[in-house]
């Protein structure tokens, strides 16, 4: 389980988020959404210790973020920040590899091929693997970084909106592998997601942000209905269910 | 695979040559039979022969972790103002303490060395990340301010000679004795090449280095120690060798990618190769006459340079 007591933070002088409480459920898909700058991805990147918070304390499993050695971090947790960073000249098995860093410190051993291997298969990356990052699209560099941190082998994934660049299938894809860590592997996933539907549709416990603090939390069929959009995205969108899932209409 | 052999074999045969070049005659024939033929090789050409790979090599080497380090292509250690910082340190040591022994200048070279670079690291972090070649330029003037530095301080004191000896490439200077130390040079391009996965990842960005659990901080300061004692040691050794640590990684990770692990060794080894070509084209364009084998570096680097910014720009950052 992650919980976060008492976290609050400031960017440039100003407060992004105050004093966030939150227990994100272990083995489960979490999907953090709300409006924009309501600090999702601050939450996400002080969680995976990208950036330092000052007050409060942040757990991960028997783990305190910040006090405990980065690379044993490593080895629990991984995340995917948003990326714009410019990419090197490496292949994308090469990228993938790096994955397995935390654990074998530069002396790959069989075990890290094998798990480099399975997740190049999986994000169906086999025919591109000897392609450079500078090379494919921005969507096949998206399941790259995506398979590096699938490689990473941790028990907890952060994702900061990961569909970005990724066409529907990719999308619809990429979610349902998600869905299957944390119920086959119990592995734990936390999302940031711009569209409601994909949260609706393939998490297990959504948490909604606004304004630096945490909204209401619940499954999808409880939480989400127009009442909810309006409160926090601030829009009079309709809240459909047909057949039992949740539908946002935009 | 192929190609590193090639190279290497290219490489061997250069420094044969680079042996038996010379305005003493010297013949291989003669080894078997001449004592002074030997004494030659041993007191002259072959510790020139060794300088002029290690500068090679290691440079090539520090300007491929200085690029990781500020995630640009265009920057070396002796466009960024590493040069010139280990130029202050040399003449801070010749005006304060003159009789210091060549230890003492390596260490003040290497120092000065470090803080301009990590001054210029402090700058270029501040830099739009999505201006390649202005990061480039901020490190030229920032070089030039420190070099505008020495000299006037130099001309001050009278020194002006003396420093441009010291700084001015070339190595006809090198003799048995005199250059052992530059081997400290190769030893930081070794321990480059140990934590070259380290390296890799800290191109990857600091997010994702973070999130591979790398100690950031600690990788930045080990990358800045190893490139200030580079440039600091062929400083005070052979003077500033400007370009390779430009050009070669460039073309290597142009052909080969970003793996260090993989590219690293073929790097220090273009960079040996580079260097002995400048170095032999120094001494025989105008035998018996030698010119200072940064002069040469500086026609054959400019000319790569002005490419490697024309070439078609998928590549670019």
């Amino acid at each position: 389980m992650i919980s976060v007591t008492g976290v609050s933070h400031a960017l440039g002088g100003s407060t992004v988020l105050h004093d966030i409480e939150l227990e994100i459920p272990k083995g489960k898909v979490t999907a953090l959404i709300g409006p924009n700058g309501a600090g999702k991805s601050t939450l996400l990147s002080l969680i995976a210790r990208l950036a330092r918070h000052r007050t409060g304390r942040i757990m991960v499993d028997e783990l305190e973020v910040g006090a405990c050695a980065s690379n044993t971090l490593a080895r629990r947790l991984a995340i995917l920040p948003q990326s714009s960073e410019i990419a090197p000249r490496l292949t994308i098995a090469e990228l993938v590899a790096f994955g397995r860093y935390p654990h074998h410190l530069g002396r790959p051993g069989k075990h890290d091929r094998e798990k480099v291997a399975e997740a190049l298969t999986l994000f169906d990356l086999d025919g591109l693997a000897q392609r450079t990052l500078d090379t494919v699209s921005g969507g096949q560099r998206q399941r790259a970084l995506l398979a590096m941190i699938f490689a990473q082998d941790t028990d907890y994934l952060l994702l900061d909106e990961p569909l970005n660049n990724l066409d529907i299938a990719a999308s619809r894809s990429l979610m349902a592998l998600l869905q299957r860590l944390a119920r086959e592997h119990g592995r734990t996933v936390v999302i940031v997601l711009h569209d409601i539907n994909y949260a609706c549709a393939y998490a297990d416990h959504i948490v909604t942000m606004k304004g630096g603090q945490i909204g209401p939390q619940g499954d999808a069929e409880t939480l989400v209905d127009g009442r909810l959009m309006h409160d926090v995205f601030g829009t009079d969108a309709a809240v459909h269910r047909i057949g039992g899932q949740t539908f946002v209409a935009v | 695979m192929w190609r590193v052999v090639l190279g290497l074999v290219g490489l061997l045969a250069l420094s044969g040559l680079s042996l038996f070049i010379g305005v003493i005659d010297l013949r291989p024939s003669a080894l078997l039979r001449d004592s002074e033929a030997l004494q030659l090789l041993a007191v002259s050409r072959a510790p020139r022969l060794f300088a002029v790979l290690i500068t090679g090599a290691s440079l090539a080497v520090a300007g491929t972790i200085l690029q990781m380090l500020v995630r640009n292509r265009f920057v070396e250690p002796m466009t960024v103002g590493t040069g010139e910082g280990a130029a202050l340190g040399i003449l801070l040591v010749t005006l304060y303490a003159p009789a210091a022994s060549l230890f003492a200048k390596i260490a003040m070279a290497s120092a000065t060395a470090f803080a301009s670079t990590a001054g210029f690291l402090v700058l270029a972090r501040r830099l739009p990340p999505t201006q390649p070649y202005m990061v480039a330029l901020v490190g030229l003037v920032y070089g030039g301010v420190i070099g505008a530095g020495v000299t006037f301080v130099a001309y001050q004191n009278d020194l002006l000679q003396m420093i441009g000896v010291w700084v001015t490439g070339e190595f006809s200077g090198v003799l048995q004795g005199r250059y052992e130390t530059l081997w400290l040079a190769a030893v930081a391009a070794v321990l480059c090449f140990v934590a070259a996965d380290q390296f890799s990842i800290l191109g990857l960005g600091h997010a994702a280095s973070i999130n591979l659990g790398l100690n950031y901080r600690q990788v930045i300061l080990f990358g800045l120690l190893a490139v200030s004692l580079v440039s600091g040691l062929t400083v005070v050794s052979v003077g500033i060798i400007p370009f390779v640590g430009l050009i070669v990684p460039n073309i290597v990770s142009r052909m080969m990618g970003d793996n260090l692990r993989r590219t690293l060794p073929v790097i220090a080894m273009t960079g040996a190769g580079l260097v002995l070509v400048a170095d032999i084209l120094a001494r025989v364009l105008r035998y018996p006459f030698e010119m200072p084998s940064a002069t040469v570096l500086g026609v054959i680097g400019s000319v790569v340079f002005i490419w490697l910014l024309y070439r078609p720009a998928r590549h670019a950052p």
